[in-house]
């Protein structure tokens, strides 16, 4: 459970500054350190049941089918990690306290960094390989928004967008991989997996799973062909760099290397690919660091250098290589964060951080240069320095491990080479800026920081002295845990300063004389270089995205050309192919029921049902003409309901009919009054053929099951209406009680149509035509007479009857949605006599409430049975005696019904009287000069 | 019979596809109408056609399947919403685009007003 907290309190901490944001600053910087120092404390105590050789775990299964568990393991490599990402984090939020100008967003920036910090807790302590990878992409993009902090500026912007893709696309690379692993192992637990590297090895899948996982980490860790990204992130605010680019993000490759290295390492590809890379990576950034004349930008690509050395001790992957290689992590660590915040506090104290407009600041920044030089030392392997030590061992490392056979005296040589170069550009970054005669003077006279702003820096190079000095007692404990979370057995060493006069020695000693050497000269190096075009990785990068972006969009735009009906047509010509294939598959189309006779009402139904769809599309040019013929097919179906025994849907057809058809012509009004001839004669007769095709499809579709045996599922309805649900009605009982969570979905779609129509009609401005097409004006009379008189009489009886057939609905024909629409229907029949203003004065309430409260009343029913214990919706009922009256029953499926039936109603109005109103405001009287021209004029 | 009632759910099929495949957006709402009628005839026929059948229960012995009926009567409201939304979306286009193509119409205005 500890370690749920350790992994959990920093993801927690992610909301105290968000919320916090209204603190003043120093409340907000300390509480945002509170939780993460928590979890670091946690861990500490965890350490004794480590030190006792244990791994503890903690594990709840999260999405088991998937094989992802939210699982945490603490082991000493996830507790090297967390010392790093939790104790320099902390370090970096004092420094941010200092560093942040007064204006900008700190809540913000303390929110992202506590997040970036949390996912890298989680990628160290994860104990399944999804949800390592589901941290990892956390990482991604936590380092996404703090690489972007200052959105306004384009550099960071595009230096943020380049390090997401690098590193998404690494991720995704990486979560192929994990995919591969978790296929060859069959688990993606960690410790399976660690236990079975020689299966993986084995396996026939190996390279290409080694080289997706590599992708991702060498992607994440910069490096090469990937190191581009990194120069270009440090136009993050620099207590970013120091974090991201020092303890943790550039880490995390690397630290998947350590922790899969059970599993993955072990091979000769693993050893090459590895290790070259690495060793490449190394004296490219070293060159590069050389080279460069901004401050960070050197720090930047000596931390692609140090990141390289790493990678090579891994690749190596002897022990007392991978021991290397988690002791250069720590040191690595510590002096680029120092050295970061450094260049941090020049920056903001000097002003640049370009070195020609820096120099001589020993005298105005005594401790700061005191600081710089020691953590300079360090990462130039001067002896007793933390980062001598390490050097050391890989020196001892490449020579001892012969890797490339006859060529292996290769590596001792370019790990000299990039030692050579790592003294040179440290010794650089420290002289030119504190001990070289400054050219120009700074943009801004130069002073110490705060105190408190280089204490973290100066406990970082503290730090580094006193690991140099003693190695064995500060960190001989904690590598030892670490060694034996990677190596998965104890390792036995001794870390020491001295260990006699030998061959690494002689190549530290080289190094560090040739590194004077070659600073000395550089400056003549650097004539030479500049006759030589430089290449920007931006530019290339951007221009390729862009390249990439343009020819999507050019594909995109050859699929999508935005024409409905070209996307109509090819859905339709697919569903066709589709059916067609079934249909051919059949034995025969004909089942084997015979069928029913046919009497002339049929006949003459069936007959008039297709004329009149026939004519809605033959007079489709003539809207008004083609409703009037939908209508009739509308009525037509609902005679077709009640033929063939169903007086439910008969009635419902009926009046949904007449509230679309009115619905319709109201639309049309708006809307011009014929569709002009557009499609040439060879499309429609393409049209035609397609949808005559599907029709007949259709039609073999239906005509196949009409004529088999279908057993259906109704049985259990009917047997079960009347015990179950207390209805003799089963449609109406299947609707409220057995399916009744599908009616509640559906009057929830209503009620939204409504809703979304209410906010579609809303500040519409349509034109609206004088006369009809032939010109004729409306007619002057707005509410004639008898509608007026005759619609007035017919709401109490309208009422009355949908009243009747909503309480009847259960036990007879009818029931909440009839009943509804039969509201609706008498409502709107009053709407159009007496007109909207009209009826509003007498009828002053809002639809969209009363569709609310239906879908909540519904809903409550529901919710309802969960208090007497029951599932959602459970209907109960009973039987009651009133004297007078008599017997009657009382379901709470009525109390559902109800819902229903203000849903139905509320929606129609919505959507009706909605529309009703859009003409009141400007409709056109008789005053108004009447049109004579054959098409109103549009006025808008 | 049979073969009667699935011609007419195809032609009435067929009629409201071909309205959905035009350019204007009222015949298309008609067209959608059209084809939740016949979509509507043809799940309801999904519990075979039974003539003179009950849907109440009063002790007979032949009954409609009442579970098209149930699946059928929600779909004919669901229809009316969504021809509700479909007609408004179209007014709402015609508005603000000053056409009733489907597709928006870019550059169809001025046939519109020739043609009109």
């Amino acid at each position: 459970m500890t370690l749920l907290w350790i992994a959990l309190l920093p993801l927690l901490g992610v909301l105290v500054p968000a919320f916090g944001a209204g603190l003043r600053r120093r409340e907000c910087s300390l509480a945002t350190a509170a939780l993460p120092a928590l979890a670091l404390l946690l861990m500490l105590a965890e350490i004794p049941a480590l030190l006792d050789g244990e791994t503890l775990r903690f594990a709840v299964d999260w999405i088991p089918s998937l094989g992802l568990e939210l699982a945490f393991r603490l082991d000493g490599l996830s507790v090297l990690f967390n010392l790093l990402i939790l104790g320099i984090g902390l370090l970096i939020v004092l420094y941010a306290h200092y560093y942040l100008a007064p204006e900008e967003p700190y809540g913000r920036f303390y929110a992202y960094l506590i997040l970036f910090m949390a996912s890298m807790v989680g990628i160290v302590m994860a104990d399944n390989l999804l949800l390592l990878w589901l941290f990892w992409e956390l990482t991604s993009l936590s380092s996404f928004l703090l690489i972007g902090f200052w959105s306004h500026r384009s550099d960071a912007r595009k230096g943020a967008r380049m390090a997401l893709a690098v590193t998404g696309a690494g991720g995704l690379a990486l979560l192929a991989g994990f995919l591969l692993i978790g296929d060859i192992v069959g688990s993606y637990d960690m410790d399976t997996v660690l236990a079975s590297g020689e299966t993986i090895l084995a396996d026939p899948r190996y390279p290409l799973t080694l080289a997706l996982v590599l992708l991702g980490a060498f992607a994440k860790s910069a490096q090469f062909p990937f190191q581009f990204w990194l120069p270009h992130a440090m136009a993050a605010p620099t207590p970013v760099s120091a974090y991201l680019h020092s303890a943790t993000m550039v880490k995390a490759g690397i630290f998947l290397m350590a922790r899969l290295h059970p599993a993955l390492a072990g091979s000769e590809l693993w050893t090459l690919t590895v290790s070259l890379i690495g060793m490449t990576t190394m004296v490219y950034g070293a060159w590069f660091a050389l080279m460069k004349t901004d401050l960070k930008g050197i720090l930047a690509f000596s931390t692609v250098s140090h990141l390289g050395l790493i990678t090579v001790l891994l690749g190596i992957g002897s022990p007392m290589a991978v021991l290397a290689a988690l002791f250069h992590i720590i040191n690595h660590a510590t002096f680029k964060a120092a050295l970061f915040m450094g260049s941090g506090i020049i920056d903001h104290e000097a002003g640049t951080r370009e070195l020609s407009r820096l120099g001589g600041l020993r005298r105005a920044m005594p401790l700061t240069a005191v600081l710089t030089t020691i953590a300079g030392a360090a990462m130039a392997g001067v002896p007793l320095f933390n980062g001598f030590l390490s050097k050391e061992m890989l020196f001892a490392e490449t020579l001892h491990t012969p890797i490339l056979g006859g060529l292996s005296w290769l590596m001792p040589v370019l790990a000299t080479a990039g030692g050579v170069l790592s003294v040179a550009y440290s010794l650089r970054l420290v002289h030119a800026v504190f001990f070289k005669a400054p050219k120009q003077a700074p943009p801004k006279t130069p002073h110490e920081p705060p105190r408190l702003m280089s204490a973290p820096m100066a406990l970082l190079a503290a730090l580094c002295v006193l690991v140099g000095l003693f190695p064995s007692a500060l960190a001989g404990g904690l590598l030892d845990l670490a060694t034996r979370a990677v190596l998965l057995a104890p390792l036995e060493f001794h870390l020491a300063i001295w260990h006699g006069v030998n061959l690494p020695l002689a190549m530290s000693a080289v190094a560090l004389v040739a590194g004077v050497t070659l600073y000395a000269l550089h400056a003549h190096l650097r004539r030479f270089l500049r006759g030589f075009k430089p290449v920007d990785a931006r530019l290339i990068f951007e221009a390729s995205m862009q390249r990439l972006a343009l020819r999507a969009e050019r594909l995109l735009g050859r699929l999508d050309n935005a024409s409905l009906q070209r996307y109509v047509g090819l859905l339709l010509l697919a569903s066709l192919a589709f059916v067609a294939l079934g249909l051919g598959r059949m034995p025969s189309l004909a089942g084997d029921v015979p069928q029913q006779p046919v009497d002339g009402v049929l006949l003459t139904g069936a007959a008039l049902l297709i004329f009149s769809g026939l004519a809605t599309v033959v007079t489709h040019r003539y809207r008004l003409i083609s409703l009037l013929m939908l209508s009739m097919v509308g009525l037509l179906v609902s005679l077709t309901f009640a033929r063939f025994s169903a007086p439910d849907l008969a009635l419902t057809q009926l009046s949904v009919e007449v509230v679309t058809i009115i619905l319709l012509m109201l639309a049309l009004f708006f809307l011009p009054q014929k569709t002009p001839r557009e499609s040439s004669l060879p499309r429609s007769l393409r049209d035609a053929a397609l949808a005559g095709a599907l029709g007949m499809a259709i039609a073999s579709l239906n005509y196949a099951v009409l004529t088999r045996d279908n057993a259906s599922i109704s049985d259990f309805f009917l047997d079960n209406s009347v015990s179950g649900g207390g209805g003799h009605n089963v449609v109406n009982v299947i609707l409220v009680d057995f399916r009744g969570f599908d009616t509640l979905g559906e009057i929830t779609v209503l009620a939204i149509a409504g809703l979304a129509i209410f906010k579609l009609l809303n500040r519409l401005r349509l034109f609206m035509p004088h006369s009809d097409t032939e010109g004729r004006l409306w007619c002057p009379d707005r509410y004639p007479m008898i509608l007026t008189t005759i619609s007035q009489a017919l709401l109490p009886l309208a009422l009355l009857v949908s009243a009747f057939i909503f309480l009847r609905g259960h036990n007879l024909p009818g029931g909440g949605f009839i009943a509804g629409l039969i509201t609706a229907v008498a409502l709107i029949l009053l709407l159009i006599a007496r007109g909207v203003e009209w009826a509003q004065a007498r009828l002053d309430f809002p639809y969209q409430p009363v569709a609310i409260t239906g879908v909540g009343l519904a809903t409550l029913t529901g919710l309802g049975s969960w208090l007497f214990g029951h599932p959602f919706l459970t209907s109960s009922f009973g039987h009651f005696h009133l004297p007078l009256i008599g017997d009657f029953e009382l379901a709470t499926a009525m109390i559902f019904d109800l819902g229903v039936y203000l849903a139905v109603v509320g929606a129609t109005l919505m959507i009706l009287a909605n529309l009703g109103k859009v003409t009141t405001p400007h409709r056109p009287v008789k005053d108004d000069a009447p049109s004579t021209t054959s098409s109103g004029k549009e006025k808008r | 019979m049979e073969s009667l009632y699935a011609i007419t759910t195809g032609v009435l099929s067929a009629c409201g596809l071909y309205l959905i495949l035009r350019g204007r957006t009222f015949p298309v709402v008609v067209g959608l109408t059209l084809l939740s009628y016949a979509v509507n005839l043809f799940l309801f026929s999904m519990g075979g056609l039974t003539t003179d059948g009950a849907t109440i229960i009063d002790g007979k012995t032949t009954y409609a399947d009442p579970l098209p009926q149930a699946l059928v009567l929600t779909a004919i409201v669901i229809g009316f919403a969504m021809t509700a939304f479909a007609v408004i979306l179209a007014m709402r286009a015609r508005g603000d685009m000053g056409n009733d193509h489907v597709d928006g119409g870019r550059g169809r205005d001025e046939r519109e007003e020739n043609r009109r």
